[in-house]
């Protein structure tokens, strides 16, 4: 699998070269160059921030489109608990599904049910030793490809099993397989996602060698159609869902994953640049007391998705009526053996922070780069094409910049250009003299 | 220039009983070395200890200043300030043993582990102190 695989990519035609998502991105992954935005695959996180500044929509999650359903002879939809929040007309969890099964899904497994699996076995481990503190949840994957880029220090804190999304999915065909006597790879299994880097977790993953997902449907690709689709729905005809209870419903908002655990020494954070400074305070080893991190890239958890079509705040709203409904857990949860659910596959920190591989080297160029600051009008105004001058500075020297990119140093030396021009414009060899000089002026 | 011929020198002020930015010089530091391609576990150990030595600084000293050299064998910063100074160095090595004033450890700071901390983290810890002049604390870490 390619290992620079992103979700997140630009429509050429509609870029635009503003600077907006530069500046918004927090791994400085963009840069503009000949007049359109340019995304560095090694420092994408799949966060979705340049998706939503974007105000010309050329930043495009890229994901699976409805047609990529008929691949498959059976298919399996796989609802993140967000679905839920994103009707109007859907008073129920039921109505979801029954949305979903009459659109030709032939089996909904909730990843609600996931996460609770996921909640159980992360109880289990908060029992033991076996982490240390705090551990940090690995369910949103722009967060554990932050801490693989940005923060190796971090990698051994990081929850090793496999996102509620996987589990979903091995049960979903499992299930599904043995009731029908069918084949796996007949079976097509579907996430419905607020979330681009879902689908980078799905083509690209990391801590697992596979996905057991086939495809991953933006929720706003679906969203029409069960829009409709829910219009019909009459109330007697709703299917009997008790697969996930509120525990693992609540986990599409911000703090659900952390309140669904059997500890008070949790930590909830949510938007990828408050992330950003959590984890540079647990570097410091500055945190105390804590022993569950839950980290989510968007701010408002997955209900604050960029493929989420609901206001994030509407949506938040709509969650209690779960609470009200709900039984606060689904099924009971058998006991998974290791095997089932950790992964399976280390996670190797990828260094795109280091200026050169040899020290020496590493040094000379920090201290060009810091006294190529210092020519650099500090204003950050993104014409260069990079977020920041100090950003520039550090592209000059790594050779994919040039000094005369700032618009203000080109000013600075096409007018000491102009000035030597003038001096010597006035100067003529002795040989020529005065009176020549003003005939050469007249032809 | 040491004899290698590379060297990176980092100053900053440590503004006291700031607490907002406490914290901003040892921060830039881990920015810094992780550039630099130090290992991980340097920058880390290095960085807390500094961190800790920071702290230190806003808590206890009105402030002070951090002068880091960071050549290819070694991390080495010198934190001095102009504060009370410490009378029993030895004393306040010890965990637990703090002098913070009452609203600082309100704050929960100065639980007694800065120095220990900062031991613990260091290849090298060097405090010189006087009682009414200041303090200055050295750490080194080895790269190799």
């Amino acid at each position: 699998m390619d290992d620079y695989y992103h979700s997140v990519v630009l429509d050429n035609k509609l870029c635009k070269g503003c600077t907006n998502c530069i500046k918004k991105c927090p791994t400085e992954a963009i840069r503009v160059r000949d007049g359109k935005a340019m995304i560095i695959n090694e420092k994408c996180i799949d966060c979705g921030e340049c998706l939503r500044i974007c105000p010309y929509k050329a930043k495009i999650a890229q994901t699976d489109t409805w047609d990529d359903l008929s691949k498959f002879k059976y298919r399996i939809a796989l609802p993140a608990p967000t679905l839920y929040m994103q009707f109007a007309n859907a008073p129920s969890k039921e109505h979801v599904i029954k949305a979903l099964q009459m659109l030709g899904y032939d089996y909904v497994y909730e990843v609600a049910r996931g996460a609770e699996i996921v909640t159980s076995i992360t109880n289990r481990i908060l029992k033991t030793e076996s982490y240390p503190r705090p551990i940090i949840s690995s369910a949103c994957p722009a967060v554990v490809k932050l801490v693989q880029l940005n923060y190796p220090n971090l990698i051994p804190h990081l929850l090793m099993i496999k996102s509620p999304m996987e589990m979903a999915a091995i049960n979903a065909r499992k299930e599904f397989c043995k009731e029908h006597n069918v084949s796996p790879s007949e079976v097509g299994v579907f996430f419905i996602s607020p979330c681009a880097a879902k689908m980078t977790a799905v083509k690209s993953p990391i801590g697992i060698c596979k996905s057991n997902v086939d495809g991953v449907l933006s929720i706003k690709t679906v969203y029409f159609r069960m829009f409709k689709q829910l219009a019909k729905i009459k109330d007697e005809e709703l299917p009997d869902s008790k697969q996930a209870g509120y525990k693992g419903v609540r986990w599409a908002a911000d703090g659900g994953e952390a309140v669904a655990l059997n500890t008070e020494k949790i930590l909830a954070v949510d938007g990828i640049h408050n992330v950003i400074k959590i984890f540079e305070e647990l570097e410091n080893d500055s945190i105390e007391d804590v022993d569950f991190i839950e980290a989510s890239a968007c701010t408002g958890g997955c209900l604050g998705g960029p493929l989420a079509v609901e206001n994030m705040f509407v949506a938040t709203a709509r969650t209690k009526k779960f609470k009200d409904s709900l039984p606060s857990n689904g099924l009971p949860i058998e006991d998974y053996e290791m095997e089932d659910y950790e992964f399976d596959c280390p996670i190797i920190h990828k260094d795109v922070t280091k200026l050169d591989t040899d020290i020496s080297e590493a040094m000379k160029k920090y201290d060009r780069m810091v006294s190529i600051c210092e020519e650099l009008p500090a204003l950050d105004c993104g014409a260069c094409g990079a977020p920041s001058c100090k950003a520039l500075a550090e592209d000059i020297v790594r050779g994919i910049a040039d000094i005369t990119d700032c618009i203000f140093v080109l000013r600075r030396k096409v007018r000491k250009l102009a000035e030597e021009m003038m001096a010597l414009e006035s100067r003529m060899p002795p040989v020529i003299g005065e009176e020549n000089k003003k005939k050469d002026g007249d032809i | 220039m040491g004899l290698s011929g590379q060297k990176v020198t980092l100053r900053y002020t440590i503004a006291a009983e700031d607490f907002i930015s406490a914290g901003e010089a040892s921060s830039h530091v881990k920015k810094t070395l992780n550039k630099l391609g130090i290992s991980h576990e340097l920058v880390k150990r290095f960085t807390i200890a500094m961190y800790e030595a920071e702290i230190n600084t806003v808590i206890h000293a009105n402030g002070g200043e951090a002068y880091v050299e960071i050549t290819p064998e070694k991390l080495m910063v010198r934190i001095s300030d102009n504060g009370p100074g410490i009378s029993d160095i030895e004393k306040a090595m010890m965990e637990g043993w703090s002098t913070a004033p009452e609203h600082i450890s309100e704050m929960g700071f100065g639980a007694g582990m800065g120095l220990p901390n900062m031991k613990r983290y260091a290849d090298e810890l060097a405090v010189e102190s006087e009682v009414g002049v200041g303090t200055v604390v050295t750490i080194t870490v080895y790269l190799s």
